[in-house]
């Protein structure tokens, strides 16, 4: 089975995100004075091959663990559906 | 002592870092391909400021799987010399050989200026020799230099005498007015528990030929020489 993964990566709620914040003011220069707390993360799809859901989970997890995402400074979540 | 210096693709500094350790500390120097597998028997590994695979994903999270680092980091486990200057201090966070992260500069910016640093640690290699009281001019040239770990970490670092350099103005004197990045506590550099592993964001190897007009740089090499031949 294949299975495509559309995962977010988002930086720590506490930790200040300096491109979200630029952006954020810059939305007063449009008008769109409503809008504040841009944050900016990376959305990541791939593919991934396995015997079900709970496999391809786990192995989309692994790859955010060991590279897609460091936990340090990031959190991530992800959703997976069959192709 | 033998120096291997690691070039990745889009590494930039290891010609410099190759020529201060050569040219002016007459240090045995091999150049390592990031593909080698084995280390060829150096005893300390540099890992040089640059963009290694373009800053893809995060500032030296690729390179850390590259074919060498499993040898890097079994050296560095068995208490072996590794320095990481700039993207080589990324590449050894992001490898877990060093505590923490490097974040986005706080203002957003690529900044590259010479700045002021007071070396900390007094048991640590890299600063033991150097004088603790008086500050050192390195350039720094970064935009994902600002140190970031936990409370708990931090606290480490201090207890065991693991700050290797903190920013700071021209008297020495450690500030937030000093703190180029919005690093937490001024940390410009670090080293692990074992003392054997050091990283910093500044350039010494910028900063050692005195056609640069600068050889404090060079003080923070010879730190290291002179404790490791003592």
């Amino acid at each position: 089975m294949k299975f495509k993964a559309d995962i977010d990566i988002m930086p720590l709620e506490a930790l200040l995100d300096p491109q979200g914040k630029a952006v954020s003011k810059s939305m007063d220069n449009l008008g769109l004075d409503v809008i504040s707390n841009v944050r900016i993360g990376k959305h990541i799809t791939l593919q991934v091959s396995a015997k079900s859901k709970e496999d391809a989970a786990e192995k989309v997890s692994q790859a955010c663990d060991k590279l897609l995402c460091n936990k340090i400074m990031e959190s991530y979540k992800f959703d997976l559906k069959e192709v | 002592m033998k120096f291997g210096v690691v070039t990745f693709p889009g590494s930039n500094c290891n010609q410099d870092m190759v020529y201060v350790l050569k040219e002016k500390l007459n240090q045995e120097v091999v150049e390592l391909w990031h593909k080698n597998t084995s280390i060829e028997g150096c005893d300390a590994i540099v890992l040089p400021g640059g963009f290694s695979y373009g800053d893809y994903l995060r500032s030296g999270a690729i390179a850390r799987f590259s074919p060498l680092m499993k040898e890097v980091i079994s050296h560095a486990q068995n208490g072996g010399i590794v320095i990481g200057v700039c993207n080589g201090f990324q590449i050894l966070c992001e490898s877990g050989l060093l505590p923490g992260a490097l974040l986005h500069n706080n203002n957003q910016k690529f900044i590259c200026k010479n700045v002021w640093l007071k070396a900390e640690s007094k048991t640590a290699r890299l600063t033991k020799n150097l004088h603790h009281d008086k500050a050192y001019k390195i350039p720094i040239a970064h935009g994902e230099g600002r140190y970031f770990a936990n409370e708990n970490i931090l606290k480490d670092l201090n207890d065991n005498d693991q700050i290797l350099f903190r920013y700071c103005n021209e008297a020495a004197e450690v500030s937030q007015d000093c703190n180029p990045n919005g690093s937490q506590e001024n940390i410009a550099g670090i080293c692990n528990k074992n003392k054997n592993v050091f990283g910093m964001m500044p350039h010494p190897e910028r900063a050692a030929d005195i056609s640069l007009g600068n050889t404090d740089g060079l003080s923070i090499f010879e730190s290291l020489l002179n404790t490791i031949t003592a």
